[in-house]
C-alpha cells in the first residue's frame, strides 16, 4: 500500500480528520525547510504538500506568490525540492509527501527522469495546478510506473459530469477548492462547501481534503465535519514572511498555529 | 489507468497515452502538410486547432480547474456565433464604422527608394481607431462578452495599446473594466495610464515577478479565477488557453484578409513576402493566416532581439527558446534549465513577453513561416527612419518588422513586393525616444 492510503486508512480508523500543511521548498531560507517539515509532522499534520518554486505561480494569492520569490532569490529550483524530500525522508519514512507546483519544471525535466526522482526520493503525489486531466495522459502513465499519485483539482465551477471524471483519474486523495480565487483568499461559505462535497462523495471512494480560505481551527472545524481533512497554506506561509530572519521563532509559531488547528480538527470529530 | 485513458479519449490499447495519441496526429498533420506543399497548395493549414485546441504538439488548454468551465463556456459561445450572421454583420459594422476599416495598403516609395530592392508596401494598421490593431481583436471579444452576459471585462497590457482598446471596447458597451498593466517603466506610459482612466477603466499596476507583460498576465488569470461567474477576460494576443489562440487569431485575420485583396487589386498577384513583428502573435497571425496556403508567400516573423541573441538579453523564444508550458498552452519559452521562466529584454514593451503564441511554434516547425529577430538599435534606426522619409511615426514594435523588411528588400529585385503590417503607431514611444535622445519632455 502507498504511504498515502496507509496513512489514511490509519486516519479512518482512528476516526480522525487528516490535517495537510502546504509550504514552499527553500522558504523562506534553503536550510529550514527540512527542519520545518520535521516539525509539523509533530505539530500534528498527517499530510506534507511541499510547494515548488516557480517564477510565474498563476493561481496563487499574494501570500503564497511572495513565497514562491523568497525561494526563487535562492535559487530554489525542482531538483532542489527532490532533494529536500530524500534529506526529510532520512528521518520520516511514513508521512506522505506530495508536491505541488506548476507543469514547466516537470516538463523540462522531463516526464520521465521526474517520476524516476519523486519516486526514488520518496515523493508520494503530485498536484500540477495547470495541468487538467485532459493534458495528463503522459504524466500519469509515466508517475503511475513510479508509484507517485496524480491528484486532482476540483473546483466550485467544476461540473457534476467533468468531477465524475476526474475523480476516476485521481490517485491518493481528491482535492476540492474551496471557493473562486487565488490562494489565500476570503469569504469560505461553509453550506456550500458541505452540500458540494456530498455531492463529490458520490463519485469517490478517495479521501476528500478542502483547501483554500482554511486559517485556523475556526475556520478548519466547520470543513473537517463534512470533509476528510483540511489544507492549510497561506495562514503558515505568511508566518515565513513575518519570521524569515528568525528559523526558532518560526518553528515554534508554525507549530502553534498547526496545533491549534490539530486541537480543532480533534474536537469536531469527539 | 486503462480506464483513465479511455475515459479522457487516450484510448489506445498499448497504454501509452496521450503523447502516443498527439504525436500520432503530429504527425498525420505534417504528412497532411508535405502532401499539400507536393501538389503546390498549402490548403490544410487553415484548419487548425483542433477540437483540443492542438497546433500540433502545440496550445491547448493549461489553466487551473476553477477556468476550465469558463473556457468551455467561451469555446460554445464563438462556435455559435461564428456562424451567426447577425453577429457577423455587427462585427463587420463595427470594424467599419467605429474602427475606420479597411486600412490603407500603402505602397512607401520613399523607403522603397532608400532600399533600392523590393517594393514595400506598409498595411497600416496603425491608422485604425486607437491607434493598433489591437482593437480589430476587442470589437469581437466585447461582441463576445455581451453574448455571453458578461457585465465586466478584464485585460492585461505591456505597451498600453491593448489595455486602452480593451477599455475601449467596454466602454461603449457598458462593461465594468479592469486593465492590468506592467509596472516596469510605467511612469514612461503615463500617458496610456490615465487614457484608461479616462475611459472608466481602473488601471492596476503589476509589480509581481518581473514586473512585465508576462506578469500583468498572471494577474489578470487571478482576476478572472476570482471573478470568473461575471468577468470575460480579454486577453490580447494569440496566446492563453485555447480558444483564445483560434479567437484572436480569427478576429485579426482581416488585417491579412484585406491585405491580401487590396494587393491583388493594386498590384495583382500575391506578394513575395509578408512579415510582421511577434510579441505574443496577434498581428502576425492576423495579416498570416489568409497567406498560410499560398505556398509562394514567404511568411516571416521578426522577434525582438534586444541587445542582440547572443547576450541572452531579448525576448525571441522562437529564435532561442526550449518548448514548455506558460499561460495555458505549450509553446516554445525563454526559461532556465531548472523551466524557470526567464526575464526578457526589448526596448518594446509590447514585445518584452518570454513566450509566443502556439500556431508560430507550429508554423516554425513545420517551416511554413520563418522566425527572425532583430535588435533594439535596429529597431530604432527603423523608426527614425520611417518618420524621416514616409512621415509615418511608428510603434517601436512594428519597426521591428520595418527594419527587418529594409534590410531584407535590398537582396531582392525591384519587381518583387513585401507587405509589411504596420501594427501601431508609436505616439505612445516618444517619451521612450525622448529619453534616448536625453530630452525633457514632461
Ligand atoms: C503596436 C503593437 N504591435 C505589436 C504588439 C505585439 O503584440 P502581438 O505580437 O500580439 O501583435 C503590440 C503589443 O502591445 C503593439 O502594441
Amino acid at each position: 500500500m502507498s504511504r498515502l492510503a496507509t496513512r489514511f486508512t490509519k486516519l479512518n480508523g482512528d476516526h480522525r480528520k487528516a490535517l495537510v500543511a502546504y509550504i514552499v521548498a527553500g522558504d523562506p531560507m534553503p536550510g529550514t525547510t527540512v527542519d520545518l517539515m520535521h516539525g509539523i509532522v509533530e505539530a500534528g499534520v498527517d499530510v506534507i504538500e511541499l510547494g515548488v518554486p516557480f517564477t510565474d505561480p498563476e493561481a496563487e494569492g499574494p501570500v503564497i506568490q511572495a513565497a514562491h520569490e523568497r525561494a526563487l532569490r535562492h535559487s530554489i529550483s525542482l531538483g532542489d525540492t527532490l532533494e529536500m524530500v530524500r534529506e526529510f525522508r532520512e528521518r520520516d519514512a511514513t508521512t506522505p509527501v506530495v508536491l505541488m507546483g506548476y507543469l514547466n519544471p516537470v516538463e523540462r525535466m522531463g516526464y520521465q527522469s521526474f517520476a524516476e526522482a519523486a519516486g526514488n526520493v520518496g515523493v508520494d503525489g503530485l498536484i500540477t495546478v495547470n495541468l487538467p486531466p485532459e493534458e495528463a495522459g503522459a504524466l500519469t502513465v509515466t508517475l503511475d510506473d513510479h508509484g507517485v499519485d496524480p491528484i486532482y483539482l476540483l473546483a466550485p465551477t467544476t461540473t457534476e459530469l467533468r468531477a465524475a471524471k476526474i475523480c476516476a483519474a485521481s490517485r491518493g486523495f481528491v482535492y476540492y477548492v474551496s471557493l473562486k480565487g487565488t490562494t489565500g483568499a476570503g469569504g469560505l461559505d461553509v453550506d456550500e462547501v458541505r452540500s458540494r462535497v456530498e455531492l463529490l462523495k458520490a463519485h469517490t471512494e478517495l479521501p476528500l481534503m478542502v483547501g483554500f480560505g482554511i486559517k485556523d481551527g475556526a475556520t478548519a472545524a466547520p470543513i473537517a465535519a463534512v470533509a476528510d481533512g483540511v489544507v492549510v497554506g497561506s495562514a503558515i506561509v505568511e508566518l515565513m514572511r513575518i519570521h524569515e530572519q528568525d528559523p526558532v521563532a518560526l518553528k515554534s509559531a508554525v507549530m502553534d498555529c498547526l496545533a491549534e488547528i490539530r486541537l480543532a480538527l480533534n474536537a469536531s470529530v469527539a | 489507468m486503462r480506464a483513465y485513458l479511455s475515459e479522457w479519449g487516450f484510448e489506445n490499447d498499448d497504454g501509452v497515452g496521450s503523447l502516443y495519441t498527439e504525436m500520432e496526429s503530429w504527425a498525420q498533420q505534417q504528412e497532411k502538410f508535405m502532401v499539400s506543399k507536393l501538389i503546390g497548395t498549402n490548403e490544410t493549414l487553415g484548419a487548425f486547432p483542433d477540437q483540443s485546441g492542438h497546433f500540433g504538439t502545440y496550445g491547448g488548454r493549461f489553466v487551473s480547474e476553477t477556468l476550465m468551465a469558463a473556457l468551455d463556456e467561451l469555446s460554445a459561445a464563438y462556435d455559435l456565433l461564428q456562424m451567426d450572421p447577425a453577429f457577423l454583420a455587427e462585427l463587420a459594422s463595427d470594424l467599419e464604422h467605429y474602427v475606420g476599416r479597411a486600412s490603407p495598403l500603402y505602397l512607401a516609395e520613399r523607403l522603397t527608394a532608400e532600399s533600392g530592392g523590393a517594393q514595400i508596401w506598409l498595411k497600416r494598421e496603425d491608422l485604425n481607431h486607437t491607434g493598433a490593431h489591437k482593437i480589430n481583436n476587442c470589437i469581437g471579444q466585447a461582441l463576445l462578452a455581451r453574448h455571453m452576459g458578461k457585465p465586466r471585462i478584464i485585460a492585461e497590457t505591456g505597451a498600453g495599446q491593448h489595455g486602452v482598446a480593451s477599455a475601449t471596447v467596454a466602454a461603449r458597451c457598458g462593461r465594468d473594466r479592469t486593465v492590468y498593466m506592467r509596472g516596469e517603466d510605467i511612469e514612461r506610459q503615463s500617458v496610456a495610464v490615465h487614457r484608461g482612466k479616462l475611459l472608466g477603466a481602473e488601471v492596476v499596476p503589476v509589480n509581481s515577478g518581473s514586473r512585465t507583460l508576462k506578469d500583468a498576465l498572471n494577474e489578470a488569470m487571478r482576476d478572472w479565477v476570482t471573478n470568473v461567474d461575471d468577468t470575460h477576460y480579454i486577453i490580447g494576443t494569440v496566446a492563453g488557453p485555447h480558444p483564445y489562440p483560434m479567437i484572436v487569431r480569427d478576429l485579426q485575420s482581416v488585417i491579412g484578409r484585406e491585405a491580401r485583396a487590396q494587393f491583388a487589386e493594386r498590384q495583382g498577384g500575391l506578394p513575395d513576402v509578408v512579415t510582421a513583428c511577434v510579441g505574443g502573435g496577434s498581428n502576425a497571425m492576423g495579416i498570416f493566416h489568409p497567406f498560410l496556403e499560398d505556398a509562394s508567400v514567404r511568411l516571416i516573423g521578426v522577434e525582438a532581439a534586444g541587445d542582440g541573441l547572443q547576450t541572452g538579453r531579448h525576448a525571441a523564444p522562437l529564435n532561442d527558446g526550449i518548448v514548455g508550458v506558460l499561460h495555458g498552452n505549450r509553446t516554445y519559452l525563454m526559461q532556465d534549465n531548472a523551466g524557470r521562466i526567464a526575464e526578457t529584454h526589448s526596448v518594446s514593451a509590447g514585445l518584452d513577453y518570454p513566450g509566443v503564441g502556439p500556431e508560430h511554434a507550429w508554423l516554425k516547425d513545420i517551416a511554413r513561416a520563418e522566425y527572425v529577430a532583430v535588435t533594439d538599435a535596429e529597431a530604432l534606426e527603423a523608426f527614425r527612419q520611417l518618420n524621416l522619409l514616409e512621415g509615418i511615426l511608428p510603434a517601436l514594435e512594428s519597426s521591428h518588422a520595418l527594419a527587418y523588411a529594409s534590410s531584407l528588400a535590398r537582396e531582392m529585385r525591384t519587381d518583387q513586393h513585401i507587405i509589411v503590417n504596420l501594427s501601431g503607431r508609436g505616439d505612445k514611444d516618444i517619451p521612450t525616444m525622448a529619453k534616448i535622445d536625453g530630452i525633457s519632455i514632461s
